[in-house]
């Protein structure tokens, strides 16, 4: 709408009417600078109309199609009285009795495309606008009975297969009766048997054990696992290696990296300041954890949506609801708190549909979804179910933290405090809060105070709350933020000449000093819910600034009727999702488990369930597995080990020249896939094959060697952070490295691994010249070269036949084939000689000495390993 | 692919020819004489390989100039004499109600220019005494005051001009010209990133593919270290071992390929060769040897002042990129985001920037490369009127804030008409009362530029089609040529 006519009808509402519409109208469009007059608006027919001969007629023939019985565009129907006098999302269409003032008459009247209605050509004449001006005028006549519109969804939508209850279907008869393992492969095999096809046959051992071991752990097998499958030749052999890896620590990092990716997991806020959060870590640990004790998925949901609302949580327990503190935060100056909380709570509504329901709804945020059923109205009442939230960081002591703690806490808060005093905080303080006060509540006054008022709101999570509270009911986490925040900004608003008198610069190290050298508690990043009442608005066109009409908290409308009662908290929201009656969560997650293990889903777009997705590849066999899932208590750990029985699971990966003309992505599953590596998963296989990898299991995040240069790119405020780590935290798993928003780890980013500015459901596997230089060049890859020559030379029998099979077996998990062998020698012998001819190069690749190997021999192993490391195989999961 | 074209390359020598061009010119340089092959022979496997677009294109190449934070268009671009008139004083409010500001309240004084215009060129174009050398390429510019944009906070200001939207996850610009034109390099990146002064709080965001495939992202050039990330052989690896390397890679790869029949593989070892080229042609790229020193000279690469060293040598970098067939150059310079001691930097910004700017266009005309490269100058937004000051007790603190509703950008080649203004504000720079051209018209005017109608380059994710310009953009008829 634009602010001409906005202003002219504001002037003509009576007061009792300047509801939501004309608030919403007056905040519209700041940048429209020009008032032009309106323009004279066709006079209404001079009788009395008759509904069904004079106006159904432009209703029926004009208005219907968008704001009728199937469809209701921006909330808006004409079809009954009752609906056409409610008005929409933008608020009053129609005020009966005065024509003039009703936007719906200015909306059948604009010269101007885009704003005038109907859009499509041609307009509505001036007889026909004042028959709606006469009707309007004449008090709203309907016909008797008012006509009773049906009200239905699109029927395509209502019919939607995945909005469809979850069925239970009885796995199907096959021909290969002898292929099948379990009820998965009759499904796949029925259907590749009805397109004339077989599957493959199983995957060698070894190739199998590799497979296995990446996909369950997310690291290749040592070969001393290997050697032992391979010489077990009992019937449960695989089985057993199956449960070793089901059972292992390493199963809760792998897993975990997912669900990061659907989390927008970092350690920084994003945006241009791009802070630290140096407790994101603790959410990212009790993920690891819950997936490594099989956490039921309901209780896993249930914990990250609404910890906080449950009856005495454990601290352990709010930790999940870290899952939303993931969301970006903009520091930038100039942010405003309303549109700030606004985009957060836009992002973890799209973030909750995303991960549980693979709707896409943000197209809802602006106006109804055009191609699926989710009306404006559904996303604002799923946003309602988070809008009354509020940030906290909270004490979280680790097991060991507090005795310490305790014990040193008084002479901590006396220390601190006499030096607060030495620098007079605590005589100038009180002095700045009022001014900070009164800075807040008359803005423009004073460009100082109104930048130091504003930057509190952006630099602190609760800081404008602490500031208007009273002295004495600040806790002392409060008190230690406001006066930490004051010595910090006091600056902007006295002299710099009065900072280096209160020598202010010297007080903050020395509080960082004293704060350092004393224990402190680990802390978490949570939610609760916010005082204070919680009235929730739909955004007119998703401006955050345009408030339409109010919304309750509600679960999608298009959903079987049962499906959507429940009350109106996110514990509610919680339970709506998992309930029964919910046909979207137990496919989404079981789809997501197969995407991992087959490099796409039943669905192939794992984000997107609804009309714009894909259809399923096998439905019946989804069904059978949300069913599965759902039925035997939520388990991931079962329903990934049924996948990876499965006789499905174990085929070979090579191309199937017979059926790739017709099924070129696969989908029939006649073989399994050969997957590059994800970015962490190649990290975390080369520190493991060269035996650099530490294997600790959880804990903050760390800082592995970087290029120089990369932090450097952005300009958040505390990039010097990246301090490399030493000792074994240089060599932890990829999950672990600091995610810095603005600059992540290059090789991260390289090899696909998702910004974490949005949801992520699937990554991509490409394919670069950027990759390969990151595999030839970059040092961390060159170091487990070097370490992996180094444990050949040390490990394997002294001759070279033995050697190179050590190397294969650590590398690739299998042995050389004979033509390979016969390659590598050769070419061993050529970078002898290369080596040979510049000594002082090889001394400078091999950097270390070994007794009975010289840099040249470890310089040209070095070479064999930087070969197979950079093969299509080694970055392959077969 | 068919049955067939599957069965055809599972065969070693087709599988040859398929993959085509050998590891590095030198290395392979007896493979591929012995089948004949050069790396034209690459199309399946390359998604990068050059395309026509559906229209005819006036350029080739974009050099887009991004000051990072926004350049003062009161000092620079946009005479305001009326500031004086107000100086010191606060708008009446009828002006400013509707001003959304960052940092300041609409109700601040009111601050005027203290720099001078002159005109330039046959066309009299206004140029502030800050940017001398621009204005001797004044005709070759096209001056747009009338430039607009949606937000007035950086982050969010740079998605908008980058992506077409305010939020995270859509494919930048650059990203957009190769994965519509392609790339006509054959052993450089289509779409490369050089930066100067410090880092820009878009980050890579400015440079991201978003929901595009990632190679179609961005790659920065470094000032330090690696001009590439990880484009040098590891310390110890001397060129003739890594060809060994690179040679036994392929050897694996190939006989992994017969085993398999993955086409991946050959995506793979495609991949490893333009690294390899890269590496090769990277270094020749920076070699600055050949140029004759007016050139160096006409940059200022060889300048006193460290700043003005990098970013005249991003200039001609950028210059030599598009030589070699490079799509997309996007140069950020940060910062310009003058909050305060806007009289004191601002020169010394200029100064910077100035001689190098105009020495581009004017090396670009001369080597008859100005007709096909487009070249875009300016920042995410401009500033206020109004002054912004942080030290009430020292005037020279003085600076502007950030303005949205109006500012100015100017580009030049690549078939818009030169020595024009376009558009105009109202006597304060507050808004614009002639031609407004929103940022998404500025995307919709390059793309059309480059032969797309900015409508119809699409890509289909999350079930929608998807473009640079949203919903939104039109193309400014009166820039072109």
């Amino acid at each position: 709408m634009s602010a001409r006519e906005g202003r002219h009808i504001i002037m003509h509402f009576p007061p009792w009417h300047l509801g939501c519409l004309a608030l919403a109208i007056l905040a519209s469009h700041p940048i429209h600078a020009a008032v032009e007059p309106l323009p004279d608006l066709p006079p209404p027919v001079g009788r009395n109309v008759d509904f069904a001969a004079d106006v159904e007629p432009i209703l029926h023939g004009r208005c219907y199609a968008c704001h009728g019985p199937s469809l209701q565009t921006n909330g808006l129907r004409f079809d009954r009285r009752e609906a056409a006098l409610r008005g929409g999302y933008s608020g009053l269409a129609i005020l009966p009795g005065d024509s003039a003032a009703s936007p719906l008459v200015h909306r059948v009247s604009s010269p101007e495309d885009g704003f005038r209605m109907p859009p499509a050509e041609p307009r509505l004449s001036p007889e026909e606008v004042g028959i709606l001006r006469a009707w309007i005028d004449q008090g709203v006549p309907w016909a008797q009975g008012d006509a009773p519109g049906t009200a239905r969804p699109r029927v395509s939508q209502a019919e939607h297969w995945s909005f469809q209850p979850i069925r239970d279907p009885e796995p199907p008869e096959v021909r290969l009766a002898d292929w099948p393992r379990n009820p998965i492969d009759r499904f796949v095999a029925a259907n590749l048997e009805s397109k004339g096809f077989r599957p493959s046959p199983e995957a060698s051992k070894l190739t199998l054990l590799r497979r296995v071991s990446l996909d369950l752990i997310g690291l290749p097998p040592s070969w001393e696992e290997a050697e032992a499958f391979l010489g077990d030749l009992s019937p449960d052999a695989y089985e057993r290696a199956v449960d070793r890896l089901l059972d292992s620590d390493h199963y809760g990092e792998k897993w975990a990296r997912h669900w990061l990716d659907l989390a927008r997991y970092a350690d920084s806020d994003g945006y241009e300041k791009d802070l630290g959060r140096p407790f994101a870590w603790r959410w990212r640990n009790w993920v690891i954890d819950a997936l490594n004790e099989d956490m039921p998925f309901d209780e896993f949901t249930t914990l990250q949506l609404a910890a906080d609302l449950l009856e005495n949580p454990t601290p352990d327990q709010l930790v999940a609801t870290g899952f939303h503190r993931n969301t970006l935060r903009n520091r930038e100056g100039g942010t405003i708190y309303d549109q700030s909380r606004f985009e957060e709570t836009l992002d973890r509504a799209n973030t909750v549909a995303t991960t549980w329901l693979a709707l896409t709804v943000e197209c809802a945020q602006c106006h109804d979804h055009k191609y699926d059923p989710v009306t404006q109205k559904d996303f604002y009442s799923l946003y309602a179910y988070l809008d009354n939230v509020e940030d906290v960081d909270v004490d979280a002591p680790l097991p060991g933290e507090m005795g310490p703690y305790l014990r040193n806490r008084a002479e901590y808060v006396r220390k601190r405090q006499q030096l607060l005093e030495e620098h007079h905080v605590p005589e100038l303080q009180p002095e700045w809060e009022r001014q900070m006060k009164i800075a807040g509540e008359n803005p423009g006054q004073r460009t100082d105070w109104d930048l130091c008022y504003d930057v509190l709101f952006q630099m602190t999570d609760n800081g404008w709350h602490v500031l208007h509270k009273e002295r004495g009911e600040r806790t002392f986490r409060e008190r230690e933020v406001l006066a930490d925040y004051f010595i910090d900004w006091y600056y902007t608003v006295v002299s710099k000449q009065r900072i280096e008198e209160l020598r202010f610069n010297e007080l903050r190290k020395k509080l960082k000093d004293l704060k350092s050298s004393y224990p402190q508690l680990s802390k978490a990043r949570i939610i609760r819910v916010r005082e204070g009442p919680g009235e929730t608005f739909l955004r007119i066109r998703g401006q955050w600034d345009r408030k339409g009409i109010k919304v309750e908290p509600q679960p999608p409308s298009f959903l079987p009727r049962a499906a959507r009662r429940g009350g109106a908290t996110r514990l509610d929201l919680a339970k709506w999702i998992l309930s029964e009656d919910n046909p979207l969560t137990a496919r989404v997650a079981v789809n997501r488990m197969w995407q991992e293990f087959f490099g796409r889903g039943l669905v192939r777009t794992s984000e997107d369930f609804g009309t714009q997705g894909e259809l399923p590849s096998h439905p019946a066999l989804l069904d059978w597995l949300a069913s599965r899932f759902r039925a035997e208590g939520w388990s991931a750990k079962r329903v990934h080990k049924l996948i990876v029985m499965s006789a499905t699971y174990r085929q070979a990966s090579n191309a199937r020249p017979d059926i790739a003309g017709l099924d070129p992505e696969n989908a029939w599953l006649a073989s399994q896939n050969r997957l590059r590596l994800p970015a962490e998963t190649l990290r975390d296989s080369t520190l493991r094959v060269s035996g650099l990898l530490s294997p600790a299991v959880g804990g903050p995040s760390v800082y592995p060697p970087q290029p120089d240069g990369v932090k450097e790119l952005t300009y958040g405020w505390d990039t010097d952070r990246w301090e490399e780590s030493r000792g074994p935290d240089r060599y932890r798993r990829g999950l672990y490295t600091f995610f810095q928003r603005t600059a992540p780890y290059p090789q991260m980013m390289n090899f696909d691994a998702p910004d974490s500015n949005r949801t992520a459901s699937r990554r991509r596997r490409s394919n670069t010249p950027l990759q390969a230089l990151n595999l030839l060049n970059d040092d961390v890859f060159v170091e487990a070269a070097r370490a992996l020559a180094i444990r050949v030379l040390s490990e394997a029998a002294p001759d070279w036949d033995a050697r190179l099979r050590r190397m294969f077996q650590l590398a690739l998990a299998r042995f050389p084939a004979e033509r390979e062998a016969g390659w590598l020698s050769a070419s061993y012998g050529r970078q002898t000689r290369l080596l040979e001819e510049s000594p002082a190069e090889a001394r400078q690749l091999a950097r270390v000495e070994l007794p009975d190997h010289g840099p040249v021999e470890i310089a040209a192993w070095m070479g064999i390993g930087r070969i197979l490391m950079n093969t299509d195989e080694y970055i392959t999961r077969e | 692919m068919t049955l067939q074209q599957f069965r055809a390359i599972q065969r070693r020598r087709d599988f040859l020819k398929h993959v085509a061009s050998g590891i590095g010119m030198a290395a392979l340089g007896d493979l591929l004489a012995r089948d004949g092959l050069t790396a034209a022979s690459l199309p399946d496997v390359n998604p990068l390989a050059p395309k026509q677009p559906p229209f005819q294109a006036k350029a080739k190449h974009v050099i887009f100039m991004f000051m990072e934070g926004g350049p003062s268009q009161y000092e620079l671009f946009d005479p305001k004499p009326a500031l004086e008139e107000h100086h010191g004083s606060a708008l009446p409010e009828s002006m400013t109600k509707d001003l959304k500001l960052a940092f300041i309240k609409p109700s601040a004084k009111v601050m005027a220019s203290k720099f001078k215009f002159r005109r330039h060129g046959q066309s009299g174009m206004e140029i502030s005494e800050l940017m001398p050398r621009l204005g001797d390429v004044a005709d070759d510019i096209c001056l747009v005051r009338s430039m607009r944009t949606d937000a007035f906070n950086h982050h969010p200001g740079q998605l908008l001009l980058f992506t077409g939207h305010t939020q995270f996850g859509r494919p930048t610009m650059g990203a957009w010209s190769v994965y519509g034109l392609g790339s006509e390099s054959q052993d450089l990146p289509g779409f490369v990133v050089l930066t100067s002064g410090r880092g820009t709080s878009g980050g890579s965001s400015n440079f991201a593919s978003g929901f595009l495939p990632s190679h179609y992202q961005g790659t920065v050039f470094r000032n330090s270290g690696d001009p590439i990330l990880y484009l040098s052989n590891p310390d110890g690896v001397s060129d003739a071992l890594q060809r060994e390397t690179l040679r036994s890679v392929r050897e694996l790869n190939e006989m992994r390929f017969e085993e398999t029949g993955d086409l991946e593989i050959a995506s793979r070892i495609s991949s490893y060769e333009l690294a390899y080229r890269m590496q090769v042609s990277a270094p020749e790229l920076l070699d600055f040897s050949a140029e004759p020193a007016h050139v160096l000279d006409g940059y200022g690469v060889n300048s006193e002042d460290e700043d003005q060293r990098q970013y005249a040598t991003n200039c001609l970098l950028a210059r030599r990129m598009v030589e070699r067939g490079v799509r997309f150059v996007l140069m950020m310079d940060a910062s310009w985001d003058d909050h305060s001691e806007l009289n004191k930097n601002l020169p010394k910004r200029c100064q910077k920037v100035d001689q190098s700017n105009a020495y581009l266009i004017e090396d670009l005309k001369q080597r008859g490369l100005l007709d096909e490269t487009l070249v875009v100058w300016g920042g995410e937004f401009g500033r206020t009127p109004m002054v912004e000051l942080r030290r009430p007790d020292d005037a020279e603190n003085a600076g502007r804030d950030h303005h949205p509703n109006a500012y100015s950008m100017w580009m030049a080649g690549g078939g818009l008409a030169g020595g024009q203004v376009v558009g105009k504000t109202d006597d304060l720079c507050l808004n614009v009362v002639e031609r407004p051209v929103h940022v998404h018209d500025l995307q919709a005017t390059m793309l059309h530029l480059l032969g797309f109608d900015h409508e119809k380059l699409t890509y289909r994710h999350m079930g929608r089609d998807f473009r640079l310009t949203d919903v939104h953009g039109q193309v400014v008829k009166e820039l072109l040529a």
